[in-house]
């Protein structure tokens, strides 16, 4: 079905299921240990030998040798795949560097052998005696020195809107200044793992991925095979943020292995092994310039960003999040690119635009104050409907509304526009704010539908739910269609032989999956009103009745002569040009910073969020607050340090690239507007799981700077930068 | 990790004479350190000798009025004595500041003694490192050093002793009893006796000798004043310090303290205490010889910071 503006009123307005607070409904199997994730299966192959993956030593270079033999002799071992005998015919799509180095050697940490043996004991202890040697090559390993060579890519290109460079030299007031943002590990919880078969010449892989469809493509091409003999299997991921959008080391080298050695093999990335192996979220550079009339409407706004990547890698598009944010006539996005020897750099929760969101929401906060008008009153007064970018009307912007419910429910009046003058005890204390603004993306997604002679209604999609709550919006939006209670569905994801949804990444899953499944839905319920004789129309679908004029017939009585099932597919592609779809919302931050060592610590934080309609608030909330305590990770301790001798990244575990703890984090509050979004979706609603993170860490250095007058422009803010210049003489 | 045997020792005695039996052995208490080492290789002992089982688990009132605290006593016991947060609140507070509630009661004293450096490089084993593979460099030196050593350091290593609790046994002049093979006696150390500084050989961090086990950590009778364990850390909790200030002072500011996260062992200084309660001149005379990186020279403006901080609360 393509999608036609406006979504019509349809059943998912009733809102009976839909929309409520629902705890999710895997939630049991997950506290009981009972959902099984990648490296947990037990029972799908039989003898499985382990392998373990041996990253490159050094960043750039060759292979000269390899000696294997004494590893291969070593106990256990059953045979060492290297690039000779993979039997790897691509990188895989979307990646910057190959699956496996040789002779080769891309980045630091790249797989360049993988020992394979009955256990993972012996095969750990095997991978010691592996002797590799290389020839290293001069690599480029630091953004900063790299800049005379960046370059315009296509993959961002520069906009301009009205003369910039006229506009901003005659602005009254004017703002430039530079922001620096470090690279982040995705660090989820569940390390990278992967078990694989080979039957038939066909290869299953239970595996953590984010994107079975795209997966599935891109490790048949890895393995030179057809995409007809490579089945996925991902019900339970243990988050993923970006970093299990692709084909990585973890599922390539098992499937090579498995196939090498005709044994199932089973493999994971040790957690050292993570940072340099698969992906990061690039280092930016960003300047901002701000032109600003004396009433304070902006003028001109210009933001340049340069970011590095492998040769075939991409940028971190921070100017993404200025282009729809604040009215101005005049606009300049820049995106520059270079070419850096680090490990390959990739999407990581709201790619570009949590960057990005830095530089521009932390340029609001330094130019309201130069114009001597508080930020939300500036925020307000540079509000728009049009996305000045594109000149295309918001299908729905509620950024004023945000930004003053949330002001009113933080207590924005409370604070200091001056800044350092509220202390209690040691600390000094400081509120921030920041909007947040985030594209709403959609994407085709396709789902099978199947009401079963036991009166269960089974839904089958390849979506995955990487912790996001995917299984419980399904199971509403199924049971909100089809008249079912919530108890009466049964959600499958994650399987690549179910039909192809959008799959989690960008925020585009809910809107997209659930639509998906509204169209399946749909279609069933044609297929039961067709076999009864009545109007697709007019029918309606509740409490297990399908109802016409006052007739009503139950669903089970349908499905005693057999199952009903329907598929159907959502297509956006008719979304059209006429609009700009984006979420917006506003983060409230309050800090308090130890006048002595200049630690930060954050005491309260408030989002108010808007995406359309909420489909369920409970998994919603989870996913604010995620992205919230996300955004203070990067905020106040999140980098991953290069070590331009080496050409790594030299903090490479959970004990030296620190995220946020429990104790970081104080109580979060989470608001939602009401309404829908119907030019967005049937359903009406967007995602929100990028949004959170969005503008959440410049809210925290804009409290920073209320708290110390300090105006740190180098994220993270750690105690280092703010400690020669704390205000207060002790 | 390398196959190794494992044997269970009954007693002290028992310990240390299986320990004289198999060169390169090593004990394991909590395991909380030793085995995340060996998985990596930076450990490769070929025999372990738990010694959970052979008592020391106790703590006792000495006949000096201080108390003889056994090397099995877990970090959560320890912390959680009465007598312990009574008159030693300092070393209950360092004690509770470090790590997460499921390791402190694995971790043991002696174990604690001896958990090693929290280098970035010395865990990475294709790196050059002086501590982990002597002369093959030292890659820290130039490289990411924020966490790293400014004083006590030598041009070979400077990585720091990286805990919590010596720091508070360190400012209480606690004791290690150790427990030679062949030997009758047990022998007393000092902490600084026990902690070597690099040198030229910073893989050899203490005065153990082959074989010689701790048997328990004597603390002197209660020391008075405000006992303040003050860690600053880029996160909240479960993180290694900064800088630590591990005190005993008098409303006036003055007293004893001794430091964390700036050299290879608890740093203290007689000189630094009497310029007590001005912090500045006491960090200047504690620091004196400091030689930091570019990344870390923070650290002694940071050790200033939190001992003014200190003082005040002292004072409050
Ligand atoms: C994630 C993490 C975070 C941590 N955070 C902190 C922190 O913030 N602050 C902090 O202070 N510590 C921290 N630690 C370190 C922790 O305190 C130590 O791992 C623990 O105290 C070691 O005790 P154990 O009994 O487990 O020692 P083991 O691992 O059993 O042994 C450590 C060493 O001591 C030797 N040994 C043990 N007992 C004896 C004995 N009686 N005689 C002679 N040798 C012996 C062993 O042979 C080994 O070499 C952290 C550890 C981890 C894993
Ligand atoms: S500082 Fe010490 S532990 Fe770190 S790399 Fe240098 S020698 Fe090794």
């Amino acid at each position: 079905m393509k999608f036609t503006k406006p979504a019509p009123k349809n059943p998912i307005d009733n809102q009976t299921v839909m929309g409520k607070p629902t705890p999710r409904i895997d939630g049991p199997l997950k506290t009981t240990g009972q959902a099984t994730y990648a490296y947990e299966w037990k029972d799908v192959v039989e003898n499985p030998a382990y392998g373990w993956i041996i990253g490159s030593s050094i960043a750039n270079g060759r292979i000269k040798s390899m000696k294997l033999d004494a590893a291969k002799s070593a106990p256990g071992v059953i045979d060492i795949l290297t690039y000779k005998n993979a039997g790897i015919k691509h990188k895989g799509d979307n990646s910057s560097a190959q699956q496996i180095a040789g002779p080769k050697v891309e980045h630091y940490h790249q797989a360049v052998a993988m020992v394979i043996a009955e256990s993972f004991e012996e095969a750990r202890a095997a991978a010691e005696l592996v002797e590799i040697s290389y020839t290293k090559s001069k690599g480029k390993y630091v953004l900063e020195d790299t800049l005379s060579s960046a370059k315009k890519t296509d993959q961002q290109k520069d906009v301009s809107v009205g003369d910039f460079a006229s506009a901003y030299e005659s602005a009254p007031v004017k703002l430039d200044v530079t922001y620096k943002t470090s690279r982040h590990s995705h660090a989820m919880m569940e390390p990278h793992a992967t078990i694989a078969n080979w039957e038939d010449n066909k290869v299953t892989v239970w595996t953590a991925n984010q994107m079975i469809n795209w997966s599935k493509t891109s490790l048949a091409k890895v393995l030179g095979v057809s995409k007809e003999d490579v089945r996925l299997v991902s019900p339970f991921i243990g988050g993923g943020f970006g970093g299990k959008l692709f084909i990585l080391s973890d599922a390539s080298l098992a499937a090579a292995g498995a196939r090498l050695t005709k044994r199932p093999v089973k493999v994971t990335l040790q957690r050292a092994l993570i940072f340099n192996n698969t992906a990061h979220r690039a280092s930016t550079i960003q300047n901002m310039r701000l032109g600003a009339n004396e009433n304070g409407e902006l003028t001109a706004v210009a933001h340049k960003n340069w970011s590095s990547a492998l040769p075939e890698g991409g940028p971190e598009s921070g100017v993404l999040t200025t282009g729809p944010s604040y009215k101005t006539p005049n606009m300049l996005l820049e995106t520059r690119l270079s070419v850096t020897n680090l490990p390959p750099v990739s999407a990581m929760r709201a790619p570009g635009d949590m960057p990005g969101s830095i530089a521009i929401e932390v340029a609001m906060d330094e130019m309201a104050e130069k114009l001597k008008l508080d930020p939300i009153e500036f925020r307000l007064l540079n509000d728009t409907q049009t996305n000045p970018e594109t000149g295309k009307p918001f299908s729905r912007r509620k950024l004023a509304e945000c930004l003053q419910q949330g002001a009113e429910k933080f207590g924005w009046s409370d604070r200091s526009s001056v800044p350092a003058q509220k202390r209690e005890g040691s600390k000094l204390i400081g509120m921030g704010v920041a909007s947040a603004v985030r594209g709403g993306p959609a994407s085709k997604s396709a789902a099978r539908v199947q009401l079963t002679t036991d009166n269960k209604l089974i839904v089958e999609t390849d979506m995955t739910d990487i912790g996001t709550g995917s299984y419980t919006i399904l199971a509403q939006t199924a049971a909100e269609m089809m008249g079912l209670p919530l108890s009466d569905v049964d959600v499958r994801l994650g399987d690549s032989n179910f039909p192809a949804a959008a799959g989690s990444g960008g925020q585009w899953g809910a809107t997209s999956s659930t639509s998906g499944v509204y169209v399946a839905c749909v279609n069933l319920r044609k297929k039961i009103t067709d076999q009864l004789g009545l109007n697709a129309d007019t029918a309606t679908f509740e409490n297990g009745n399908v109802t016409e004029s006052g007739k009503s017939t139950s669903l089970s009585s349908i499905v005693k002569s057999g199952p009903i099932e329907a598929e159907g597919e959502i297509d956006f592609s008719g979304r059209g040009d006429d609009h700009s779809y984006y979420t917006f919302g506003a983060h409230f931050v309050e800090v308090e910073v130890d006048i002595y060592t200049a630690e930060t610590r954050i005491r309260r934080m408030l989002a108010v969020c808007d995406s359309g309609r909420i489909f369920n608030p409970v998994s919603a909330r989870s996913q604010v607050i995620g992205g919230m305590t996300m955004g203070a990770g990067a905020a106040l301790m999140e980098e991953l340090h290069v070590d331009p001798r080496y050409g790594h990244l030299a903090n490479h575990d959970l004990a030296q690239y620190e995220v946020p703890v429990h104790m970081d984090i104080p109580h979060q509050e989470v608001f939602f507007l009401e309404g829908e979004d119907p030019l967005a979706s049937p359903t009406k609603g967007s995602g929100v799981g990028e949004l959170g993170i969005c503008g959440v860490s410049a809210a925290i250095g804009n409290a920073i700077y209320n708290a110390t007058g300090v105006r740190v422009r180098e994220f993270p803010i750690t105690m280092e930068k703010l400690l020669n210049e704390m205000p207060v003489e002790v | 990790m390398r196959p190794f045997t494992f044997e269970r020792a009954t007693s002290v005695e028992d310990a240390v004479t299986k320990a004289a039996a198999k060169p390169n052995s090593k004990f394991i208490a909590g395991g909380t350190n030793l085995l995340d080492l060996m998985k990596l290789q930076i450990e490769t002992p070929p025999h372990l000798i738990d010694v959970n089982h052979i008592g020391l688990d106790e703590i006792e009132e000495t006949e000096e009025g201080g108390l003889r605290i056994g090397a099995l006593v877990s970090n959560t016991a320890l912390a959680a004595d009465s007598r312990i947060r009574q008159n030693y609140g300092v070393l209950s507070r360092a004690l509770v500041a470090g790590a997460s509630g499921q390791l402190r009661n694995k971790a043991t004293t002696g174990g604690n003694l001896l958990q090693r450096t929290r280098c970035p490089y010395f865990y990475d084993t294709n790196m050059p490192c002086n501590k982990r593979e002597p002369d093959s460099g030292c890659s820290a030196m130039g490289g990411f050093s924020r966490q790293l050593g400014v004083v006590g350091t030598s041009e070979n290593c400077i990585a720091t002793y990286p805990g919590d609790m010596a720091v508070a046994l360190r400012v209480l002049d606690a004791t290690i009893e150790t427990q030679r093979p062949a030997e009758k006696a047990p022998r007393m150390l000092t902490l600084d006796d026990f902690y070597r500084l690099p040198g030229d050989s910073p893989n050899i961090e203490t005065v153990l000798e082959p074989g010689e086990l701790i048997t328990a950590v004597h603390l002197p009778a209660p020391v008075t004043g405000k006992h303040i364990y003050k860690k600053v850390r880029d996160r909240a909790s479960y993180a290694f310090a900064v800088v630590s200030i591990a005190a005993i002072l008098k409303e006036d500011g003055t007293g004893r303290f001794a430091c964390g996260g700036l050299a290879p062992r608890p740093w203290r200084d007689a000189k630094a205490e009497a310029l007590l309660p001005d912090a500045k001149a006491a960090t200047a005379q504690l620091l004196a010889e400091a030689s930091p990186t570019d990344q870390n020279q923070f650290k002694i403006k940071l050790t200033e910071r939190a001992l003014s901080s200190v003082i005040a609360e002292a004072s409050s």
